[in-house]
């Protein structure tokens, strides 16, 4: 990262009617990096491919923290306020509510799982081009 | 109640600190610049982290307390191991991954990053310190307990030499182990701790024929409520206030877990924002069996042992465990439960003093006192002193509260950090428009609102069991401040933003978002 493409003293504009590199005078490709070498945050910000990864990660995980929030206080409120319901039993001397318990564990499990496939398939991915706009390894 | 050999225990638990401390010394070689005491040079791999960061949650607190709390109100204490296993997946899917990103060492670090630098990071800091004390405290009153039962001590000097001796050796590991020496104590802890849950639930299920219902039938004919454990209510009662109190406890819990300092932290041990995610999926990993052995470790002690023992052995109900290793293992187990309950209390008192000194020297010392200019390495050795005074403090805290209820004190500590922290970090992470107004009236909302709460509840003053119960200025009816103060952080730090100056930080708002996103400019 710290490596500067261009030497500091150098302005961008200068640098392109000076140098031959196609991809940094073809206007077509916008370098996402600017004089110093450094990454332009705001050029990247407003890219398509930044805007997607954005999009795609805030709309898993607003909707999933809702849904396990939701599940979760469902599970506390009934509890504290539906005692027959979860004091029903439904094997042995196991009731409603020890399985509703039981039951957060598994959705545990499967967020965390879910999640964990979304981002290597979908963030990851997503990351690395940007990254690479940034000229940055992987 | 015989408990053993005091010597044994003793003596099990000497060689494991021998051990952690030989580890801590050798991890310890090349802890010279901040990054290597603060964050052990990010140099843990996801895997390890993950188990640290499951030892950083397996409190004494939670080991000791939540298979008591389970073996004496059955019902009512699973309820709060189920908010310890599902609050993971707020660090997993909103925190983890873009604080890693973000910070270098702090939580002040990614608070402060696009806003006016010194308020915000003494802001931090200030929220770190008072949370990090509270846990702090709960944890050494808990060693006081857990000393009485295991060594024998009935002397309250006793205890108090033997806390002190707790608090020293924890101020070693930091002072010589920084990150990685702590890291690495916590996951030979988190591993040991994890085989010895695993083996007793193993046995006992197979004890009582695998059969999960059989167990907890047992466990009520051997508790005085009988059947009435295995149903809500056991513990927090029946009315209105009392399962409101719950409902606010509740939502402490998982949303204040993710976002304690000493937690926060550990995402910075790690390389990158992948790694960050690994490691909090393999902490799932190991909470959901640690929390599933407990259900079974509480109503198998509740069984085998009897509620009525376990209230009755020094340390009340936090004994449930070591006494039904006891029951099925002899003096051998208990010793070997004993030393790793101890190391419990030592490893997460160590992290909450790294947290703490870390935040004091990084935030308030480097950023606030000399504005940004401090040689690295006279920052290390402020963070190191600071570490000692609060080892110090610690010492006398736990001294003072000896005896004290320490699920309680967690509690409120988690509520604290659901305040300060939760709404504030979220806030700077996913809201542009969000600003150093707002970051300010989010933290001191939080934070002071949940103080104030708690000094005038039933907690502190007007009734039978509070810190003063001859004088009654409780105006607030709930134990725990989380249901009202953790939405009004969230308010305070929208209307702050909303009813303030726009800042024109475009350029650091918008490098922020992408390095948080991405890693890009993070130098990672």
């Amino acid at each position: 990262m710290t490596k500067a493409l261009w030497s500091p003293v150098e302005t961008r504009q200068a640098h392109q009617e000076n140098s031959g590199f196609a991809t940094f005078a073809d206007p077509d490709v916008p370098s996402y990096v600017d004089a110093d070498g450094k990454p332009d945050f705001e050029l990247i910000r407003d890219s398509d491919d930044f805007r997607l990864l954005r999009r795609r990660l805030v709309l898993f995980v607003f909707p999933m923290s809702a849904l396990f929030l939701c599940s979760y206080m469902t599970f506390v409120l009934l509890s504290a306020y539906a005692y027959d319901f979860v004091s029903h039993r439904v094997f042995g001397v196991v009731n409603v509510g020890i399985l509703l318990g039981l039951g957060q564990f598994v959705t545990t499990i499967i967020i965390t799982l879910t999640y964990a496939r979304y981002a290597k398939r979908k963030l990851d991915p997503q990351t690395k081009v940007i990254r690479g706009m940034a000229g940055l390894p992987d | 109640m015989e408990t053993g050999n005091p010597a044994l225990n003793l003596s099990v638990f000497a060689v494991f600190v021998l051990i952690t401390l030989y580890i801590v010394y050798r991890a310890s070689s090349r802890n010279v610049t901040a990054s290597d005491y603060y964050a052990a040079g990010s140099s843990f791999n996801g895997v390890q982290n993950g188990v640290a960061l499951s030892g950083d949650f397996l409190s004494a607190a939670s080991f000791l307390g939540i298979s008591g709390g389970i073996a004496a109100h059955g019902y009512d204490g699973f309820l709060y191991s189920v908010g310890w296993v599902v609050a993971w997946l707020v660090g997993l899917l909103l925190i983890a991954e873009r604080l890693r990103n973000t910070g270098r060492f702090t939580v002040g670090d990614v608070l402060a990053y696009r806003m006016k630098q010194r308020p915000v990071r003494a802001a931090a800091a200030n929220a770190t310190l008072v949370i990090s004390f509270f846990y702090m405290i709960a944890q050494m009153a808990g060693a006081g307990g857990l000393i009485a039962l295991l060594l024998n001590v009935e002397s309250k000097v006793g205890q108090a030499a033997l806390i002190a001796v707790v608090g020293a050796v924890m101020v070693f590991y930091v002072l010589v182990g920084g990150m990685k020496g702590t890291t690495w104590v916590q996951i030979i802890k988190a591993v040991l701790l994890l085989l010895c849950v695993t083996l007793m639930s193993v046995f006992l299920l197979g004890k009582f024929g695998f059969s999960v219902s059989s167990i907890m039938e047992t466990g009520a004919e051997h508790n005085e409520l009988g059947e009435a454990v295995l149903s809500p209510g056991a513990q927090y009662g029946k009315s209105f206030i009392s399962k409101l109190d719950f409902v606010s406890l509740a939502l402490s819990l998982v949303l204040g877990i993710a976002s304690l300092p000493h937690v926060l932290m550990r995402f910075y041990t790690v390389p990158n924002a992948a790694e960050a995610r690994r490691s909090v999926v393999w902490a799932t990993w190991t909470m959901v069996t640690f929390y599933l052995c407990t259900l079974v470790i509480g109503f198998g002690a509740m069984a085998l042992v009897g509620t009525d023992v376990i209230k009755a052995a020094p340390g009340g109900e936090n004994s449930a465990a070591p006494l039904l290793a006891f029951h099925i293992g002899g003096a051998v187990l208990l010793g070997v439960v004993s030393a790793v309950a101890f190391a419990t209390i030592l490893a997460v008192v160590a992290g909450l003093t790294l947290a703490a000194s870390a935040s004091f020297a990084h935030d308030v010392y480097a950023s606030v006192i000399k504005r940004g200019n401090a040689d690295p390495r006279k920052e290390v050795r402020v963070a190191r002193i600071t570490a000692i005074v609060v080892g110090f403090l610690s010492i006398i805290g736990g001294i003072a509260a000896n005896g004290q209820n320490v699920a309680f004190l967690v509690s409120l500590a988690l509520a604290l950090a659901a305040s300060a922290n939760l709404s504030t970090i979220l806030y700077s992470l996913f809201w542009r428009r969000f600003n150093t107004t707002g970051t300010l009236w989010s933290i001191y909302g939080g934070l002071v609102s949940c103080l104030v709460l708690i000094i005038f509840s039933p907690v502190v003053s007007g009734g039978p069991k509070s810190l003063l119960p001859d004088v009654d200025f409780a105006w607030f009816p709930l134990g725990n401040p989380g249901l009202v103060s953790i939405p009004l952080s969230f308010l305070c730090g929208f209307l702050g933003t909303i009813f303030s100056k726009r800042e024109a930080h475009t350029r650091k708002t918008a490098e922020m978002e992408v390095r948080a996103f991405t890693g890009v400019g993070s130098g990672l």
